[in-house]
């Protein structure tokens, strides 16, 4: 299990967009860079990330090459009611991890 | 037969021009990538409404943060769709593609990104009625990404 850093506020009022920041342990193997005995080390890369609200989707990313290593997203999430925020992460050779936070949301 | 002789001295060359092409994005590749993002019947894109903002002078190009936010009141009818970032001078020109839902209230978000070398980078948004918009940004790189470690 790869680790994860997740900000995403515990409460929030109703109407209040949030802003969340994603942050995930993996090295996004570009698939173009050599090692040192001139090998090309094959892709090894997230290729898509989503974030959902009680199953709504609220962001959903493909990530290509280009994105650095340890991908980190920051995006926002209107709160309407209080519900589970699911962030899924999918990529190369069968990687796959999702987390899950708990957002109240008061009046 | 003077024509054969030349034509097969020269398909080395063409075929050496022909397999380096695909090996670094150019700007052709870029807008090549952007129509593929955008489908055949969208508009060309017009700038205005989104603010691409990157750092204009970057020491290392292995994590460049990157934030791109669009003007819009995202609501349930009017709002960002999706939201994509292309580069002209990477190994391939696409860097991420964003879909937002009606539940993500403010139109932006923020990354990191790899640059290969300087160069200008495009966000391209897509609203709900169909209109597309643009903006560019020029970075210098010193330290390029995808070389060593």
């Amino acid at each position: 299990m790869a680790r994860v850093l997740l900000q995403v506020p515990a409460t929030a009022r109703r109407g209040e967009v949030i802003e969340i920041r994603a942050l995930i342990q993996h090295p996004m193997e570009t698939g173009f860079r050599p090692d040192a005995s001139g090998v090309v080390a094959p892709r090894d890369i997230i290729r898509r990330f989503v974030c959902t609200w009680d199953g709504e989707t609220v962001f959903s990313a493909e990530l290509h090459p280009a994105i650095a290593a340890n991908p980190y997203l920051s995006f926002t999430a209107l709160a309407t009611a209080s519900g589970t925020l699911e962030f899924a992460w999918t990529g190369d050779n069968g990687f796959a991890q999702t987390e899950t936070r708990r957002v109240t949301v008061t009046e | 037969m003077a024509s054969r002789r030349a034509i097969l001295a020269a398909t080395p060359g063409l075929l050496a021009v022909a397999l380096a092409r695909p090996a670094g994005a150019s700007p052709e590749a870029m807008r090549q990538a952007m129509r593929e993002f955008l489908g055949p019947d969208a508009p060309v894109p017009r700038p205005g409404r989104v603010r691409l903002e990157l750092p204009p002078l970057v020491e290392n190009g292995n994590a460049v943060p990157l934030s791109v936010s669009v003007e819009s009141p995202m609501t349930a009818t009017d709002r960002v769709r999706s939201i994509a970032v292309f580069t002209e001078r990477n190994p391939l020109p696409g860097v991420i593609t964003a879909q937002l839902g009606p539940r993500a209230g403010a139109a932006r978000f923020a990354t990191r990104i790899r640059l290969a070398t300087s160069q200008q980078i495009v966000a391209v948004a897509v609203m709900g009625d169909g209109s597309v918009w643009s903006d560019s940004a020029q970075v210098v790189v010193t330290l390029a990404a995808c070389v060593e470690s």
